[in-house]
């Protein structure tokens, strides 16, 4: 019974951070689909709406309200990227334009040590967090609301995508970006709305995981190169593969510190990542699913 | 003698004059360590300029070099010399073991897998405890000596350094002007047509990806015992990322770039060091990355070349001959 208890309670953990990774996954997967960057500061959109919403929400605005401002702000700072970094850039090669996203990570982190500092902070549960037992595993509310929340997310991305106007007009582009001109669709204005939404779900990602293990100005990296890993486990461009490598991931990580070494988790996070790489370079569902859109 | 020999040797007569004209540990430190960082950046700039094929996880050969030559020399008594040697063939043969999946990977996913095994490695200095002190560090390494001549001061070991970036420097220039050279350039135009005309692609990424090893491990060991402790921070994926930032300033289509961009990076830093924190008060921490950001942001959208060519442009120096797509071009695009 002790075993089975730890067992659920890590699984949960892996959960609730397997769904951290999973809106920052799918960020990077819309990302690439569109543009073709692979995104490194991807991570960092979650660290400032994390804080964002720490400061919001300090200035005395209700919790919603400030979550939702947070998640409008980033949204623009995610735009301004776009035009800015990106667009500039959009004719140069693959690997010139992952260095200037790893370029403007920097930046990032860097307003954030000038706006926020190096202290960590955190953010306050969104409901009371009285811990509940499951199968006499304890588990916080504020899991519960990252998992709930991730859900709603993966969702409403898959409903946006397949069900929209704009949603569908950025899964052409995907497709075929000549043949989408063809149809009066800009691939420009497309690669700014995919840009500012994966800020978005980078952000809520941020917001999400703030109550739980706080935010700094450094939590950024490490959560989007996990998220990479998830995306590189669902072969970089599938959305819902990545939302699956990203569980696999957080429940991989979560057993792994609770039965060996917390320490070794990234090692072991990134062995995986090589493995794929290595292995099977188009992820691992790339059979199954057949087509990769 | 050849034009570009020439200024090799007043470049290496301003480094020997350097300490007589100048007395001040402070700069003679500042050179000290541009001397680390252009012994790694001329091995990476040989990997990304010539051959075209990108690294984000250089720190790691960075520090394998460290670690191994403090736990050689400090726990077992090994010469220092001896243990620098050793430092470099165990990076040497991890950069082969490494390298024979990796550079099978182009673009987006060597990025990814260089920066995964930077990763990895530094997660192994952090965790193992008994041989590396963790994150608590590794305290004692010693001082090098040459008989009874000990490189224990700043202008000793700034001789030191700078010999040993001297010849790595020389070794590249006679890479690049022989039949190896021309064969890495050929893989960073083309690696199809490359292959087409019989160059074994992958023997030349993986050997050039084995001396820019052994450059960064060597640099790490001297680092090591310059300092005499170490410890994990010193060799997370940031240094890969700086190493890079080197690079891409100095540029990568010439063998300069790597002293160019090394001494820009360190001046840089310590210039921001000196004057934003009487602008900022507040300023904390590794501030200094929002302005090597901007700095990275900017040269890859207006100067992908880097300063040693907009230098030449300048100058009007610009032959055909040298011209090389932008270096971090590398790993074939999209």
């Amino acid at each position: 019974m002790e075993v089975f208890s730890q067992f659920i309670q890590l699984f949960f953990s892996g959960l609730t951070i397997g769904s951290i990774y999973a809106l920052i996954a799918i960020g990077f997967v819309v990302t690439y689909n569109v543009t073709g960057v692979l995104n490194f500061a991807q991570g960092e959109f979650a660290m400032l709406g994390a804080l964002t919403a720490i400061s919001l929400s300090g200035a005395g605005l209700p919790l919603w309200a400030a979550i939702s401002l947070a998640i409008a702000i980033v949204v623009l700072i995610g735009a301004l990227f776009e035009k800015t970094a990106i667009y500039p850039a959009r004719h140069s090669s693959g690997a010139t334009l992952i260095i200037i996203t790893i370029g403007v990570s920097f930046v990032f982190r860097g307003l954030a040590i000038f706006i926020w500092g190096t202290q960590p902070k955190s953010l306050r549960p969104f409901t009371a967090n009285d811990p509940i037992t499951i199968f006499q595993a304890v588990l916080l509310p504020q899991n519960l609301w990252a998992i709930a929340i991730s859900l709603v997310g993966v969702f409403s991305m898959g409903y946006f995508f397949n069900k929209t106007y704009i949603g569908k007009a950025v899964s052409a582009c995907v497709v075929n970006k000549f043949a989408a001109r063809l149809m009066g669709i800009h691939p420009e204005k497309m690669s700014l709305i995919a840009i500012s939404i994966s800020a978005g779900l980078g952000a809520l990602a941020g917001i999400v995981i703030a109550p739980i293990s706080g935010a700094s100005y450094n939590m950024g990296m490490m959560l989007g190169m996990k998220a990479f890993v998830a995306a590189v486990i669902g072969g970089l461009t599938n959305a819902p593969a990545a939302v699956v490598g990203a569980f696999l991931l957080g429940i991989l990580e979560s057993f792994a510190e609770g039965f060996w070494s917390a320490g070794l988790k990234d090692a072991i996070s990134f062995a995986l990542l090589l493995m794929m790489l290595f292995v099977k370079p188009n992820g691992l569902f790339a059979k199954a699913t057949g087509k990769r859109v | 003698m050849h034009e570009r020999r020439l200024g090799t040797w007043l470049f290496a007569l301003g480094i020997l004059l350097f300490p007589l004209i100048v007395h001040s540990n402070y700069l003679l430190s500042i050179l000290i360590m541009i001397g680390f960082y252009s012994l790694v950046c001329n091995g990476l700039t040989m990997l990304m300029g010539y051959a075209g094929q990108i690294s984000l996880g250089h720190a790691a050969f960075y520090g394998i070099g460290a670690y191994t030559t403090a736990y050689l020399s400090a726990t077992h008594g090994w010469s220092p010399w001896l243990s620098i040697i050793a430092g470099a063939v165990i990076s040497a043969f991890i950069a082969f073991i490494v390298g024979i999946p990796t550079f099978k990977l182009k673009g987006h996913y060597l990025a990814l897998a260089t920066l995964g095994f930077g990763v990895i490695v530094y997660t192994c200095f952090k965790e193992f405890t008994s041989i590396t002190g963790g994150m608590n560090g590794f305290f004692g390494i010693p001082s090098i000596k040459l008989f009874a001549w000990e490189f224990s001061n700043d202008a000793r070991f700034y001789y030191l350094i700078w010999t040993v970036v001297l010849l790595s420097l020389l070794f590249s220039q006679n890479i690049i002007h022989s039949r190896v050279g021309r064969a890495l350039r050929s893989i960073e135009g083309s690696e199809a047509a490359s292959d087409a005309v019989g160059i074994d692609i992958m023997r030349y990424k993986l050997q050039v990806f084995v001396y820019s090893a052994i450059c960064a491990s060597i640099a790490g060991s001297l680092y090591a015992h310059y300092v005499t402790f170490i410890n994990p921070q010193a060799f997370d994926a940031m240094l890969s990322i700086y190493f890079l930032i080197m690079v891409i300033t100095g540029g990568a289509s010439s063998i300069w770039g790597a002293v160019i961009g090394s001494s820009v990076f360190v001046l840089l830093s310590e210039l921001l060091k000196e004057v934003v924190p009487l602008v900022f008060s507040n300023a904390g921490g590794e501030f200094e990355i929002v302005f090597f950001g901007v700095l990275l942001v900017v040269m890859l959208i207006y100067m992908p070349n880097g300063l040693t060519a907009a230098w030449k442009k300048i100058t009007g120096k610009w032959r055909t001959s040298t011209t090389l797509s932008p270096a971090a071009k590398g790993g074939g695009g999209r």
